[in-house]
């Protein structure tokens, strides 16, 4: 292509001015800073959501070690509060989300076949905001005390009259900034999943995950929106003197309620979703069968996605709303388990009659079904009106809702993890040490969370910080805080065996489960690009059905070796140019948390730097060529065109709108 | 251009061949717009809620000045006519023409901000701010986080004349025009609704 040499000469001093040289690394520090590479990110998702998981879970001793025995005093009332917020917020905004961001992230378009996100540094700036916005939320720690009224904020508690301090000026502006990073990430991964699908990949040959992912995305890209009004609304309260919650001054509490609760229990499906595509992967490969029922497990995850902005009421069913409302939202509830329970009979019908291997991923993935029906049934109780009056904002609630997230949700990230470890490391973690992991944590979390229905019902209330000997609640207390200590050495476990395996885990096999789907051709761990040739699909579990065929009677034939369709370089030594590394995406993200700093404190100062630090990454990230010339060390890159017309889609056209993309809210 | 020899390695037509025909940029901003409707459906739900629940005045109802918000209505709405004129001036290769639609659409939406600080200034002076009730709270923050969508749009409105003087808009590039135009057609469309449901119906 000598027309492309003969350009560059004369285009080079068309190229905008640069405050930063574009950087190039792809390791170190600096490589990890401006990484564009959705895997990448993947992995900065998963390794920062973990250390989350463990700031939350040392709160969640905390609690428990209070509550131990009647009349604790390891806390005081003041930092019980702050450390059970933290908990819940923590636990619902930087760890199951993230965690579920580095599954979509890391899988979602190896599953597809794709090089890369639809926006790869989009993705870099979503990244960048949650770990920012993470940090902004901890500082407040340091600050004069961390957020202290629940992870739902209820007005007025959360109005500047009964909460004067900070905390919650923290609460709200940092869960604003990790919700434009999850905006603009929904967005960004949506329009991956419907655009970037190799050629066959028609949408009921999508793997199961990311089709759970993709309906997952809409949720946060519909519910973000109504939360950031909500904490807007709130802020204008507390800040600008506004009467939105104020009852004195004509406004309604209750307003706070529907918002949050119509944003927050989409976000339960958010949290779940993810983990049940997971699941769903996991039990097919292990049971050597094809998922039972593909597309009705499809259609239920799209039925749960419209049917879970429907039932949100029944969070509020104590609040009074009349007979109407409370009926409707009660039936609602009551229909919503028919998918949820689709779903289960589906995994149970995948197993049955399977060749199971009882790997580690497998016992996670069973335990998720088993722990998810038990909070799916504690659920649908809350449905009975009668029985919810009696449950609300008791213990009862709180186990429930664990053996949704941690049982749901944490089992099943779990699994993902074992599965799909040596995809991303290129190792394969210890199996007996796994299955300590699985059967301490899930033995721990029953003895936790199952003593929490029976407190419930005995009345004990949530988020009291002590509570006295002659209530008879010391007993049930006590054997959930074992539970608690338990599930702390389930996940030391864990650790000690990604340590292990880091040091003397052996390689692992390209395709080490036999696995269905094709993220899989790839080797292990996945190459920057991953793949040389966009895979042609024409199956669902296209992997599969590569290796294997039926003959005549229905039996599974071999038909191929694994090794045969994993792609490999011809030439291990050949320069594939791959889109520019960038610093501007985190430049951009740095603004939002001094933006947020300045809200918090009303220095409008700090404000208008954050601000000029946020437009001025974004102009610079919207002028920067999304892919930089080809390096003249590599003659040969202008020439050929191997590779390259195979790797991800440029941003060339956003980079024209950049206010566009992140002014939601 | 350095996008240009990014680019050479791969012929125009194919760079951007996606599963649905439909390019990553334009489906990334319907989908952007999808979530903004959320965002003014919650503000707008907001002050319907509380439009009759003030306890002390004045309220919006009593200081609208409805022929004057229905010019400046006017002005943004004729603002997406010249959007339109603009998409069609950069497809047919019209740079110049483009250069006058996008600069006169920047300037309609600016006489429209002109007109809602004109609007706030009079309130505030006739004794409503944004503390005096519910009702102009909500008023205020619901037609604010509009405003400020306009004026984020004229930013890029006029990022976009800039980049078009400088050589950088050519007519392969109109779908960056049509998409800004989605954007700023949608801002119109909202205060459409605004306008209806706030201030015509009482």
């Amino acid at each position: 292509m000598t027309a492309v040499e003969a350009v560059r000469p004369t285009s080079a001093p068309a190229t905008p001015p640069r405050f930063l040289k574009r950087p190039k690394a792809t390791d170190g520090v600096v490589g990890w800073l401006t990484t564009i590479d959705h895997k990448k990110i993947g992995i900065l998702y998963g390794v920062t959501s973990f250390i989350f998981f463990l700031v939350g879970g040392f709160e969640a001793l905390l609690i428990r070690l209070q509550l131990a025995q009647p009349n604790g005093n390891i806390l005081t009332a003041q930092v019980y509060n702050q450390v059970f917020t933290m908990h819940g917020t923590t636990m619902v905004f930087l760890v199951i989300m993230p965690m579920s961001a580095a599954f979509f992230n890391y899988l979602i378009p190896l599953q597809i076949g794709a090089g890369d996100v639809a926006f790869p540094r989009l993705n870099a700036f979503s990244y960048w905001l949650y770990l920012l916005g993470g940090a902004f939320l901890y500082s407040s720690f340091l600050l004069g005390g961390a957020p202290n009224g629940g992870w739902f904020g209820y007005a007025p508690n959360t109005s500047i009259t009964y909460s004067p301090g900070h905390n919650i000026d923290f609460w709200i502006f940092g869960l604003l900034i990790l919700g434009i990073g999850s905006t603009a990430s929904a967005a960004n991964l949506i329009v991956t999943i419907i655009n970037m699908r190799a050629p066959g990949m028609r949408l009921l040959r999508m793997p199961i995950f990311t089709w759970m992912a993709l309906v997952a995305n809409f949720l946060l890209l519909f519910a973000m929106p109504v939360i950031t009004v909500a904490l807007f609304l709130i802020m204008f309260d507390r800040q600008w003197g506004t009467h939105f919650f104020d009852p004195l001054a004509g406004g309604d509490p209750v307003l706070w309620q529907q918002l949050f609760w119509l944003f927050g229990h989409p976000e339960v499906y958010i949290l779940v979703l993810p983990a049940m595509g997971i699941v769903s992967e996991v039990i097919p490969v292990f049971s050597r069968k094809p998922l039972f029922g593909y597309p009705v497990m499809v259609f239920s995850g799209v039925a749960i996605g419209f049917m879970g902005w429907g039932v949100w009421v029944h969070h509020m069913f104590a609040v009074g709303l009349g007979p109407v409302a409370t009926s409707a939202f009660s039936v609602s509830t009551m229909l919503i388990a028919v998918p949820t329970g689709v779903k289960i009979f589906n995994w149970l019908g995948t197993m049955w009659g399977g060749s199971i291997r009882f790997k580690t991923s497998m016992h996670f993935a069973m335990g998720f079904v088993v722990m998810f029906t038990i909070g799916g049934l504690s659920g649908v109780t809350h449905a009975l009106v009668p029985a919810d009056r009696q449950q609300t904002d008791s213990y009862y609630v709180v186990a429930h809702f664990h053996y949704v997230l941690f049982g749901g949700s944490i089992l099943g990230i779990f699994s993902g993890i074992y599965y799909w470890y040596p995809k991303v490391f290129g190792k394969m973690l210890d199996e007996k040490l796994g299955k300590w992991h699985f059967w301490v944590t899930l033995i721990g979390f029953n003895v936790a969370f199952g003593p929490m229905h029976i407190l419930g019902l005995q009345g004990m209330p949530r988020r009291i910080y002590t509570y006295s000997a002659s209530m008879g609640w010391n007993f049930w207390n006590f054997v959930s805080t074992i539970g608690a200590f338990t599930i702390a050495a389930g996940t030391l476990i864990f650790i000690y065996n990604v340590r292990k395996t880091d040091r003397h885990g052996a390689p692992a096999p390209d395709d080490p489960w036999d696995a269905r789907t094709i993220e899989w051709i790839t080797p292990n761990p996945t190459p920057e690009y991953n793949f040389i040739e966009t895979p042609q699909i024409s199956h669902q579990d296209e992997f599969w059905h590569l290796k294997y065929a039926e003959d005549d009677d229905g039996r599974l034939v071999k038909i191929g070796e694994s090794p045969d369709f994993i792609q490999r370089r011809a030439r291990p030594d050949e320069h594939i140019h791959m889109p520019s590394p960038s610093y501007w995406p985190l430049v951009a993200a740095f603004g939002l948390p001094v933006i947020g700093y300045g809200q918090v404190y009303r220095l409008w100062g700090i404000s208008i730097v954050g601000l000029i630090i946020l437009l001025s990454g974004i102009y610079a990230w919207g002028l920067e060529p999304s892919t930089e010339p080809p390096d003249p060390e590599y003659p040969e890159e202008a020439g050929g065109d191997h590779a390259q017309h195979e790797l991800a889609e440029p941003e060339t056209q956003l980079e024209l709108t950049p206010a566009a993309e992140t002014t939601d809210g | 251009m350095a996008e240009l020899t990014a680019h050479g390695a791969h012929p125009p037509s194919a760079a951007h061949a996606t599963a649905t025909g439909i390019s990553n940029a334009k489906m990334g901003m319907w989908a952007f717009l999808g979530s903004e409707c959320l965002l003014f459906g919650a503000l707008i739900s907001t002050y319907i809620l509380y439009r009759h629940k003030a306890v002390s005045g004045p309220t919006p109802h009593q200081l609208y000045d409805i022929p004057f918000t229905s010019v400046s209505s006017f002005v943004l709405l004729m603002s997406s006519l010249t959007m339109v004129l603009a998409v069609s001036a950069i497809q047919r290769g019209d740079e110049r023409r483009l250069r006058v639609w996008l600069a006169t659409t920047a300037l309609l939406g600016s006489v429209f901000i002109a007109g809602q600080i004109y609007e706030f200034t009079s309130f505030i002076r006739r004794g409503m701010t944004i503390k005096t009730n519910v009702t102009s709270g909500a008023f205020y923050v619901m037609t604010g986080f509009h405003g400020v969508h306009v004026t984020i749009g004229i930013v890029m409105l006029l990022s976009l004349v800039n980049l078009s003087v400088r050589g950088k808009l050519p007519q392969s590039k109109a779908e960056v025009v049509e998409i800004a135009g989605l954007y700023w057609h949608f801002v119109d469309i909202v205060w459409i609704i605004i306008f209806t449901v706030v201030y015509l119906i009482h």
